[in-house]
């Protein structure tokens, strides 16, 4: 689904990301842990190609199934194609501007979300929702259909639909933007999710909404989850099939959910030295 | 009208373009004057000022009675020389609202002027500015309040923000208080600012286009300068006509 391959980016003149890899394939969810200043939240924001984080080399392969419909095994048969090798298109990341990422299927979850003042949270998700169909070349969802969406993903993330109809972000406390983040992705049903420490912030009680919505909303055949992260803890409610930590701008080491573990019990500096 | 041309130095027409100004000087008619009877409400709602030769030119001279109400909502745009200038005196218990959106683009010149005179106890006045300029436009606000040495309880508030979408777009906010009475409130605000750009990524990050992006943020930002406008129907016509002008604004 995505393919990186050698990336470098740098924001000013300093070169942040030298040389970093990663494969992910449909179904899977990836965490990447590591140090602060490792580079982790400038690799989600040069995937989602924020203006200031230059990409200088390397490639960004994304491929995604062709009108990819949810694949639901029926009567306990296996599903008729395995998404994950079946045909897609394939995009050049690097190439697009961030509003053609997000319509060909990327969803970037903000480490600090951004208030907007005087746009609602309904009329900001309608309005991307829509943008994003019409450049797929899908009709619009009427305000009824829109609404309905939004109060079973609200639902399904706790969150009061009052909220939704403030303005986006303002005012909202640091987990109730993070949740905030989580009914978007609802809504917007990306193929893969780049989540930037969507933990942080997060009560114990709010952690594990965020978990359970992460798990309903990706936990796909035809999806995958990039899961930025510090800490272990939210790895306890969606569990990563792949743990990759990332020091100084490459990935050091790749291993699976015990990984994580490991990293709690040791710290980075043990693990990174050792790669 | 007879009086000389003002000048750069007049305080009141620090920013004006006089040039524009000079060639219809002798025709203007001097302020229309508008009593409002004590304990009624009187509103103004002008979404395109009237041009003659480029200019374009609101002058009120307003008395309000005793609880009476004067509220002017304004959209300033089409005109190379546009000036809004409304001098309001407030009876007691009175109210002045006004409520006015700059949208420049080119080499506009656009103004609002006010002169606020609290001249009795008890009053309240309200003005929010908005401006949006591209080009090389230069929008402008001058509010000057004046509180009587009697016109305790006054609560006069000023909320001027500018949005600049280009280098060479200029902005200007001067609020001018003079107050005699010391039981007042007076709250003045004022920013000059730029289009967001974690705001523009953020929208962008979610599939909304760049154009759309600042569409909405527009949008949002002018609807201050409409939220006193008490009927929905003008609220919305008067929105819908900002609107219009803003998508051709560069």
């Amino acid at each position: 689904m995505l393919k990186i391959e050698n990336l470098h980016a740098t924001v000013g003149d300093t070169e942040i990301l030298k040389g970093l890899s990663l494969t992910l394939n449909a179904g899977e969810i990836h965490a990447i842990m590591g140090p602060n200043g490792a580079g982790k939240s400038t690799l989600a924001y040069a995937l989602g190609g924020r203006p200031g984080y230059e990409v200088t080399s390397g490639s960004v392969d994304f491929t995604t199934a062709v009108r990819a419909e949810p694949v639901e095994a029926q009567d306990g048969e296996a599903p008729a194609s395995d998404p994950s090798t079946s045909s897609g298109r394939t995009v050049d990341l690097l190439d697009m501007d961030p509003h053609e990422r997000a319509a060909a299927g990327i969803f970037l979850g903000f480490q600090y979300p951004v208030e907007i003042p005087g746009v609602s949270n309904l009329q900001f998700l309608r309005e991307s929702l829509n943008a994003q169909r019409t450049s797929r070349g899908e009709d619009p969802l009427s305000g009824a259909e829109f609404i309905k969406l939004a109060k079973e993903k609200a639902a399904l993330l706790k969150m009061d639909m009052d909220m939704l109809k403030r303005a986006v972000n303002v005012g909202f406390s640091g987990g109730e933007k993070k949740r905030n983040e989580m009914v978007q992705m609802g809504i917007i049903n990306p193929k893969l999710a780049i989540l930037d420490e969507t933990d942080s912030g997060l009560d114990i009680d709010a952690l594990r909404t965020v978990g359970s919505g992460i798990n309903a909303i990706m936990r796909k055949p035809d999806k995958a989850v990039l899961l930025i992260t510090h800490y272990q803890r939210l790895l306890d409610e969606v569990k990563p099939d792949f743990v990759h930590v990332l020091a100084d701008g490459r990935i050091v080491k790749t291993g699976g959910p015990e990984l994580a573990i490991q990293l709690e019990n040791e710290g980075y500096e043990a693990i990174a030295e050792a790669a | 009208m007879n009086a000389p041309l003002p000048t750069r130095r007049d305080e009141a027409w620090r920013y004006a373009d006089l040039k524009a100004l000079e060639p219809i000087w002798p025709k203007l008619a001097g302020p229309e004057k508008i009593n409002v009877p004590a304990g009624e409400t009187v509103s103004r709602q002008i979404d395109a000022l009237t041009v003659v030769d480029g200019v374009g030119m609101v002058d009120l001279d307003v008395t309000i009675g005793d609880k009476a109400t004067f509220q002017i909502h304004v959209l300033a745009h089409n005109a190379d020389y546009g000036r809004i200038q409304v001098k309001a005196t407030l009876g007691n218990g009175s109210h002045f609202e006004l409520g006015g959106a700059i949208l420049g683009s080119g080499s506009q010149t656009l103004e609002i002027v006010t002169e606020t005179i609290h001249a009795e106890p008890n009053a309240t006045s309200n003005q929010v500015v908005r401006s949006v300029l591209a080009g090389k436009a230069v929008g402008s606000f001058l509010g000057k309040i004046n509180v009587a040495r009697h016109a305790q309880k006054t609560d006069a508030a000023q909320s001027v923000k500018s949005m600049l979408l280009d280098r060479g777009a200029t902005a200007n906010a001067k609020p001018e208080l003079e107050i005699f009475a010391d039981d007042v409130k007076c709250a003045h605000g004022a920013t000059v600012g730029e289009l967001d750009k974690q705001a523009l990524f953020y929208m962008a990050s979610r599939g909304i286009t760049p154009a759309l992006a600042k569409k909405l943020m527009l949008q949002a930002f002018i609807a201050d300068a409409f939220v006193s406008v008490a009927d929905d129907t003008e609220r919305e016509a008067i929105e819908s006509k900002a609107l219009e002008v803003l998508e051709a604004l560069s």
